[in-house]
């Protein structure tokens, strides 16, 4: 018995000790990012090598937390570079004054509709369309057409079978909301989110409880349409547990039924490896890592002409006329609307 | 114990709190509402003109009350059945118990609406049986939903902390009671309940702030409509960057906790009962039942199989029912790293990391109980007053509130902790040490002083007194803190989700990875993590329990041989 714990202690301390002798020699860049932040390992190898450079990658709970956490540690920086402040989150990003401009010669490849800071404090890495997603063989069986817009969703054969996120917790959520805004101008959002209500949206506090606990392709789920993002069918087709021929799911990618989510990388104010973290910048929009961002992170590149694999050329369309709101409307439209959103749908 | 050393015993865990909760709190606090320098009330008024605020603090406070009085009812017939009976498969149902106190709220919610849903097996069942157009159960989003789930958690704090203390009261008190015409009604209320009391109110002490400070639960169970005092400091602190208002909550929150416990600690003190523990096993009785045992036996088994046990299977049949039939897919494929990804983590991998935080959590919060008992159970004064409702603190305090504090405040040496491993097991022992102290206390306090004054007086040295007196009764209680350490650690609570970790992934991380993803290998392989998960758990708590068996019952076997010679 105490022999077991003794092993149990020495595996840590090992697992403790391996840590800190890999850690040690080199100069160590630190990344902080959300938790959803995914890369192939090799490429990281490879810049580590190249570079002559330990890279730390250090997680800060889920986008909006992680950014918080940065702006608090201003002071004295968690990290020397940040990755995944979203176009939602920019405007608290740049007004805290936490990102050191760079203009990276990588910045020519990408199109200037992802360039949202003139002053390049904030690079664009990727991209991601949030939209309706529905069960196709739901609709099959009930001989029901699919939705082809949200404003399908508040007629009466619609009655009951959508699920939302509630924006005041979920980033997927309030990236909806956000798209209904743009869709529709504030009032007439609340409007059809008025008419919504009536017609039974089922409200999940976050993607995971919507798409695993109400969406009818979960054990138990009954609702056919889910908010989720524009890749979802692929990933549906990527993970399954069985080959399948066509994915089980269609993404509702009409004019402007879709919000556009930009993920940004910037150099945090107070790095003392400047050159470094620049290489790491520079790192995120090569080709290499560009084409890496699909199967890990389930989002487009930013980058257009990155070759991409074959279940995203397959089962997966960027939304063609996605809305895009600017930073500063979110920013200052956000508080109001998540207020007005709630006091509409909720109470 | 002599009163200048005793005072030596609250230094460590006072330490421990001075840097790690208060510096923090503090340092967030001031950032919060004393920007400038001066303090700007205005926040800590609105909360107050806002009628919103105050329905959000009514509601927290007697959804806490509610669920803890539930949890108390029906789980004291299973605690009375773990402490009196010996029956086959005993042990493994005492483990199954405390299991779902790991469990991370979005699963248990997948498990609970696998089973109660509108799509769910009951209503499925119901609807084709008797021919039903709509489902006939409808508890999702409502009270009901999110009370059984409290109950579902908490079930086993009654069960470890009260039972535990029901075992070692002896049976001879009932038996004269007995004999003497009470009835057996009488004899619990007027015997049984009263000694009772302290683990009692200790049990429901924790399981309050537990509910009080419930966050997923209400969130995913209770609907959008509902929001605790916990779920608004979250929005607030994280989607709205709003700290001001964040910090005015959480220090609401920690006044209005502090103000129950002191009142509530003070009566579990009152109601200690010095008296000769049984020693030896022999409170519990394996045979000679009567109908009246079966009865008790059979009903509490047969309702932990439904609550807890329906559950559990769901998710073990969710993780083995693939699309292609049953089978081992999503186990086999937690081994693969498809795309090669730094987020990949191999579940031994995850099982040693979450091992390694709660064996280090455990034995933090061990200690720091432990001293914090020790000082709490002598004298009387306004010293145990005050710093039993402080020891509390922690379980009360928000974790994001207190995960940003922890990044302003341990920023610079010598306690630049911020990104180090040390401090996810530092707060999981914050989160433990309280439930250490309030299995510790009741039993420390019910150590008669007499029994410690004749081993003396028989020419025991000080050692011996607690090796023969203290140990054997403490033994226990210390396990039962162990345990639920290890769950508190094991089951990721707390700050640690909202502090800037290296790449450590434990075992809830790696299930909270998976379901961020859409596909049916993503929610089948998270639900296998989940059972590696619930068997690592449950492997941890069989082996501190054989801790208890062996090093309790030692001395205790000394003693017999003394006797009998």
């Amino acid at each position: 018995m105490k022999k077991w714990l003794i092993i149990c202690l020495l595996v840590m301390i090992q697992g403790l000790a391996l840590q800190a002798v890999t850690a040690e020699s080199r100069p160590v860049l630190t990344l902080m990012t959300h938790d959803s932040f995914a890369v192939s390992k090799d490429l990281l190898k490879t810049f580590e090598e190249k570079h002559g450079v330990t890279l730390k990658i250090l997680k800060g709970g889920d986008a909006g937390a992680a950014l918080n956490q940065a702006i608090l540690s201003k002071a004295n920086p968690l990290a020397d570079v940040f990755f995944g402040v979203d176009n939602t989150f920019m405007s608290r990003a740049l007004a805290a004054d936490i990102f050191v401009a760079y203009a990276s010669p990588k910045l020519a490849d990408i199109p200037d509709a992802l360039k949202l800071d003139p002053q390049n404090r904030l690079l664009p890495v990727d991209f991601g369309d949030v939209c309706l997603n529905y069960d196709k063989s739901w609709f099959a069986g009930k001989q029901l057409a699919p939705p082809q817009t949200p404003d399908d969703l508040v007629k009466p054969a619609y009655k009951s079978l959508t699920v939302v996120q509630n924006p005041a917790t979920s980033s997927p959520g309030l990236a909806f909301l956000l798209s209904t805004i743009g869709k529709y101008g504030e009032q007439g959002a609340l409007d059809f989110w008025r008419k919504l209500r009536a017609n039974d949206v089922y409200v999940s506090p976050g993607w995971s409880d919507a798409y695993y606990g109400q969406f009818s392709r979960a054990k138990g789920g009954t609702r056919p349409i889910v908010v989720s993002y524009a890749s979802s069918p692929a990933a549906e087709v990527h993970y399954s547990d069985k080959p399948l021929d066509d994915s089980p799911t269609a993404a509702v990618l009409g004019s402007a039924a879709a919000f556009r989510q930009i993920e940004f990388v910037g150099i945090l104010k107070g790095t003392r490896q400047p050159d470094l973290a620049r290489k790491l910048v520079d790192f995120m929009l090569s080709p290499e890592l560009q084409q890496d961002i699909p199967l890990n992170m389930w989002v487009f590149p930013a980058v257009p002409g990155t070759p991409l694999p074959e279940v995203f050329r397959k089962y997966t369309r960027q939304a063609q006329n996605p809305v895009l709101l600017t930073p500063e409307q979110i920013e200052n439209g956000r508080e109001r609307w998540i207020e007005s959103w709630t006091d509409v749908v909720l109470r | 114990m002599k009163s200048p050393l005793r005072y030596l015993l609250i230094v460590p865990p006072l330490a421990f709190l001075g840097v790690f909760y208060f510096y923090p709190l503090i340092s967030i606090f001031g950032l919060s509402l004393a920007p400038r320098g001066s303090w700007e009330i205005d926040k800590l008024y609105q909360l107050v003109a806002n009628s919103y605020y105050l329905r959000v603090l009514w509601f927290t406070t007697w959804q806490a009350g509610l669920s803890t009085l539930l949890t108390l009812m029906l789980a004291l017939p299973g605690a009375y059945v773990f402490a009196r009976y010996e029956f086959r498969g005993k042990a493994m149902l005492q483990s199954l118990v405390t299991v779902p106190f790991v469990l991370p709220t979005v699963v248990t919610a997948a498990a609970f609406r696998a089973l109660l849903g509108p799509g769910g097996l009951v209503n499925t069942g119901l609807m084709t049986a008797f021919d039903l157009e709509r489902p006939p159960i409808n508890i999702d989003h409502t009270v009901w939903f999110f009370l059984l789930a409290h109950v579902f958690y908490n079930y086993t704090v009654i069960v470890r902390l009260v039972g535990g203390f029901w075992a070692r009261l002896p049976r001879d008190v009932n038996e004269a009671a007995r004999m003497l015409g009470a009835s057996r009604r009488q004899v619990f209320v007027k015997v049984t309940l009263p000694l009772l009391m302290p683990s009692v109110l200790a049990a429901s002490l924790l399981i309050f702030v537990f509910c009080f400070t419930s966050f997923g639960v209400i969130l995913i169970l209770g609907g959008p409509r509902l929001a605790t005092v916990e779920v608004e400091i979250y929005r607030q602190a994280v989607h709205l960057f709003n700290l001001p208002m964040a910090a005015a909550l959480s220090l609401v929150q920690i006044l209005f906790v502090f103000a129950l416990m002191w009142l509530y600690t003070g009566l579990e003190r009152r109601s200690a009962v010095s008296l000769m523990p049984a020693m030896s096993r022999n409170g519990t009785r394996a045979s000679a039942r009567s109908r009246f045992d079966s009865i008790m036996i059979g009903g509490s088994t047969t309702f932990l199989l439904l609550l807890l046990g329906a559950p559990l299977a769901a998710l073990v049949l969710s993780s083995l029912l693939t699309g292609s039939g049953a089978g081992l897919t999503y186990y086999l494929g937690l081994f693969k790293n498809s795309a090669q990804s730094i987020l990949y983590v191999t579940p031994i991998r995850a099982m040693a990391n979450s091992l390694g935080f709660a064996l280090a959590a455990t034995a933090i919060a061990l200690i720091l109980g432990w001293c914090s008992a020790a000082f709490l159970a002598g004298r009387r004064s306004w010293m145990t007053g005050l710093f039993d409702p402080v020891f509390m603190l922690p379980l009360s305090t928000s974790a994001v509130t207190l995960g940003f504090g922890f990044i302003i405040a341990l920023d610079e040496p010598p306690l630049n902790l911020r990104t180090s491993v040390v401090l996810p097991a530092v707060a999981h022992a914050m989160v433990a040490f309280p439930f250490v102290i309030r299995s510790l206390l009741p039993a420390w306090r019910g150590i008669p002083q007499s029994l410690r004054e004749a081993a003396a007086v028989l020419g025991a040295s000080p050692l011996k007194v607690w090796q023969a007196v203290d140990w054997p009764i403490l033994g226990r209680a210390m396990v039962v803190g162990a345990i639920f350490a290890f769950a508190i650690s094991m089951g990721e609570f707390g700050a640690t989700v909202f502090v800037a970790r290296p790449q450590t992934p434990t075992l809830p991380l790696a299930i909270y990875r998976y379901l961020t993803h859409p596909g049916a290998m993503n929610y089948g392989q998270a639900m296998a993590m989940c059972c590696i998960l619930m068997v690592t758990t449950a492997i941890g708590f069989v082996l501190l329990e054989k801790i208890r068996l062996e090093v309790v019952s030692k001395p205790q076997i000394t003693s017999k041989d003394k006797a009998s010679i």
